[in-house]
């Protein structure tokens, strides 16, 4: 192998086949039957389960461990199932130390909870495994309703109404379903190409059809889905990405982190998948850990997160902090991206030190570079091409409690509409809930 | 330091710890390792009469119970007496009792229930020097079924006539196992002692089956499809064998018995528990079946430790100490009052308390929107289940009322003076006698 680890510069095949097979490996492998019952022991079964509030779906999480521990993971599943059809993508990616686990009375007592994510991928993978699908499907209503996105939001809204009957389409601009699931999050948290799978598995109730390459504004209009079918849901997702709005933006090599975990989720072959030597990424977040954590595994020498604020207030949970600085990435908090230094291409990235005045963040004055190859930006994402008569809100389509929005007939949900946070299981409880209105509005 | 050393029935041992007659006692070779290990005394597995031996089953023989993360909570077996040849067991036991000079050795009997049988035995079982005798009137599967074992238990007139015999034929002490099945333990207790029995041991199995494969229908162990009911024991029949060392040492006429006490004994808590209760020394078996010989090592050091901390240096002042606590439903003092109270600091917030005496108690638990469980004095009538319930340690006590204070849920004050069902106003019997 000629490259390594201290190659100048962007190239692939820093490490080999091997080793990286072994870093892109599941970051939590399944349970087996044993340990998922000695974990499913350790639920005390609580009343009205701070778990269970905790969970955007709701998902009944005492019940479906009770089931496990009596030997049904197939029930525990259904339990599952009804509330989140994506249950086995939000046990691998949910941030469950900041949701359920958080809140379980175990890490009150012990700081150890339950292994809820666990146990949910446990039971959910038993049955999705067997190729089962639990549901079926309603007599038609004959209502057709179209979903735009075939991501968490329109997955989940698409499923929930094919289960009462009515007739889906199902459009998504790219030329495969998933959505963030199958783009957009780290390798290490869905392997073997399960957000396929899970897909594949959950078109199965059948009464879905899917058009993919079809993207709202271009290939479809929000107007002729409209005149073509009784109901429309938009889940597009957020298409768009904040820029830095620093000196030297522009330079190669300073990069989308979407893009980057979207190609690296893409890859066939990641030998062949180039990194840099040095590598800094710019954000907070969860897409900011996903970055850098796979840079790192990819063999980058020297990987660094850059975040403006404080540790408090980074969005990246403490585990996934954690996670990121257990693989060798560093952390800089409080620093701000100046500038882009560099020939044409990135070569370093100057940074201010930040502080807190009077609760506006403001540089302190002293500064430091750090030297980089490549510059992922990870500062969020925005919507794009949003059709005119949908009324926005902080920077999204703004929604009812039960995913309405500013025009009749049309709802919206997950990232791309006002609402809860931007997580799988958000989408989830969006996409599901705007069913459940248009499904009541429909039917009368 | 704490002296362990026991004197029962005569029988000295270096601790009050014997392992109990039970596949642990069946030949030389774990006898040797179970006193190397620590055990202060062994009672053999059961011996049958001579001639061809006794035939055990050869599919599983154990079915269990288990709590969380598969602890063994209950052990149940279709094992009978020892299959090996009489002269072996004989052989062995003479060998052994030899070595170990300063261990208790007693020896499991079961025959037919015909004098020349019994005399037969005895005099075999002396010749090997052995410290004394146990009957096994206990074992509720396969021999029973041949008249011996708990058909002889059952039957307080059958123990008597052997328990003589054994005294009659016989100079070594003899300690009667009396079988859990039956209604009164107290009888066959009386029975034994009026055959001359130096002392009981109690208890043996308990009739059970522990659970049935959902898929061919049949008992668990089940052989060959199908399966029999088996003996239980384990932590699990402790609460069953407790009382019935209670009952036997609150009995005025055999409250001179000495009680070996058996059933579910695990740690040294256990024992204490049972010889507070009081039994001279105690047996185990499924602890050792579980853990290995080694937990006799934890059940000295906690004894000793706990006797140091209540100050008595011997064993024998500990036993029956809570006999006298031991008492009928009838004279517990109805005037004594209580009220759960719930520790916030150690409370973790599951809500079981709640479900508990929501759903199935006295409405005495509250809960705040967010999550802060109270109790409602108004409401709560001190009956334990939240205490129960709750997994946290001491989260929940049960605090008695002053005398003088008033309880909210009766609007009675309460009073410094003891008063039982047997003055209480609502008792006829107690209106009668006045």
């Amino acid at each position: 192998m000629s490259n390594s680890e201290n190659t100048d510069g962007i190239v692939s095949g820093r490490l080999d086949a091997q080793h990286l097979s072994g870093n892109f490996n599941d970051l939590h492998p399944r349970l087996d039957d044993h340990e998922a019952l000695v974990a499913a022991d350790r639920c005390y079964f609580c009343y009205d389960a701070p778990c269970m509030t905790a969970c955007p779906t709701d998902i009944d999480i005492p019940l479906f461990i009770r089931q496990i521990s009596t030997g049904t993971p197939e029930a525990s599943a259904l339990t599952i199932f009804s509330q989140n059809i994506l249950g086995g993508m939000c046990a691998r990616v949910c941030p469950t130390e900041t949701l359920c686990e958080e809140v379980c009375v175990r890490e009150t007592a012990e700081g150890k909870p339950v292994e809820i994510g666990r146990l949910q991928r446990y039971a959910t993978d038993v049955v999705m495994q067997s190729g089962h699908h639990p549901f079926t499907r309603a007599v038609s209503t004959g209502k057709s309703i179209a979903v735009v996105g075939a991501g968490p939001a329109g997955l989940a809204c698409a499923h929930r109404l094919a289960v009462m009957g009515h007739a889906v389409t199902l459009f998504d601009a790219r030329p495969k379903g998933g959505g963030l699931n199958e783009f957009g999050i780290a390798s290490y948290k869905s392997v073997d190409g399960f957000a396929q799978k899970e897909l594949d598995w959950l078109l199965s109730i059948g009464g879905i059809d899917v058009r993919y390459d079809k993207m709202l504004g271009a290939d479809i209009t929000l107007e002729q889905l409209q005149v073509d079918h009784d109901a429309v849901f938009l889940g597009m997702g957020l298409g768009g990405v904040n820029a830095l709005q620093t000196d030297g933006e522009d330079k190669d090599n300073v990069l989308d982190a979407v893009s980057f975990i979207s190609d690296l989720r893409q890859a066939t072959d990641l030998t062949k998948l180039p990194i840099g030597k040095r590598v800094v990424v710019i954000g907070g977040g969860m897409t900011a850990v996903d970055a850098a954590v796979q840079a790192k595994l990819l063999g980058a020498l020297d990987v660094t997160i850059a975040y403006r604020r404080g540790k408090e207030r980074m969005s990246a949970s403490v585990f996934e902090q954690d996670l990121a600085t257990s693989k060798g990435v560093r952390i800089i908090y409080n620093a701000q991206p100046v500038k882009v230094t560099g020939n044409g291409a990135a070569a370093g990235i100057e940074f201010a030190y930040t502080h807190t005045v009077d609760g506006q963040l403001a540089t302190t004055g002293e500064s430091f570079e750090l030297q980089a190859d490549q510059i992922f930006k990870a500062i969020g994402q925005t919507i794009k091409d949003v059709p005119a008569a949908l009324a926005i809100e902080r920077g999204k389509i703004r929604v009812s409690e039960t995913g309405r929005s500013s025009v009749d007939g049309v709802w919206a949900g997950g990232d791309c509409a006002t609402g809860g946070d931007d997580l799988t299981v958000t989408a989830v409880a969006e996409g599901r809930d705007a069913a459940m209105d248009i499904h009541a509005s429909l039917m009368g | 330091m704490a002296d362990l050393t026991g004197n029962f029935i005569g029988i000295k041992s270096p601790n009050p710890f014997w392992l109990a007659s039970a596949p642990p006692t069946d030949k030389e070779y774990n006898v040797r390792r179970a006193f190397e290990a620590g055990w202060g005394g062994v009672v053999w597995k059961t011996l049958g009469e001579a001639g061809p031996p006794v035939v055990n089953v050869n599919g599983p023989r154990y079915g269990a119970v288990w709590g969380a993360d598969r602890r063994l909570l209950g052990l149940n077996n279709i094992e009978l007496i020892t299959d090996r040849p009489l002269e072996v067991n004989l052989r062995e036991i003479k060998a052994v009792k030899r070595d170990y000079p300063d261990r208790a050795l007693i020896v499991s009997l079961m025959v037919p229930c015909e004098e020349q049988a019994w005399k037969a035995i005895l005099a075999e079982v002396e010749d090997t020097g052995a410290d004394g005798i146990e009957l096994n009137f206990g074992c509720p599967h396969g021999m029973a079924e041949r008249g011996m074992g708990s058909a002889v238990g059952q039957v307080p007139e059958y123990i008597e006539m052997v328990t003589r015999w054994c005294k009659q034929y016989s100079r070594m002490p003899c300690i009667v196992k009396l079988t859990p099945n039956i209604t009164d333990v107290r009888k066959p207790a009386q029975a034994a002692l009026a055959g001359g029995a130096d002392a009981v041991s109690l208890i043996n199995t308990i009739n059970s089956i522990t659970s049935v494969d959902l898929d061919i229908f049949s008992p668990e162990p089940t052989i060959d499809g199908k399966g029999a009911h088996g003996g239980y024991c384990g932590p699990a029949v402790k609460p069953i064998a407790l009382n019935m060392v209670a009952e036997i040492a609150r009995d005025p006429a055999t409250a001179n018995l000495p009680i070996s006490g058996i059933g579910g004994i695990t740690t040294w808590r256990d024992a204490a528990e049972f010889m507070v209760m009081g039994a001279g020394n105690v047996q185990v078996c499924t602890a050792a079946m579980t853990y290995g010989f080694k937990v006799v090592e934890e059940m000295i050091s906690g004894l000793s430790q706990w006797m140091d901390e209540k100050e008595i240096s011997n064993v024998s002042d500990i036993v029956g100490r809570a006999v006298p606590n031991t008492s009928d439903w009838q004279h517990l003092n109805l005037n004594y009052i209580a009220k759960a109270k719930i520790d916030e600091d150690l409370c973790i917030k599951c809500g079981r308390c709640y479900a508990a005496c929501e759903d199935t108690s006295h409405q005495a638990i509250l809960m705040s929107d967010d999550r802060v469980f109270s109790v409602n004095d108004d409401e709560c009538v001190a009956c334990n289940l939240c205490v129960n319930v709750c997994p946290v340690e001491n989260c929940i006590t049960m605090d008695a009322m002053e005398a003088g204070t008033t309880d909210p849920r009766t609007g009675q004050v309460v009073s410094d003076v003891k008063a039982d069902w047997t003055t209480h106003p609502n008792n006829p019997s107690a209106a009668a006698a006045e």
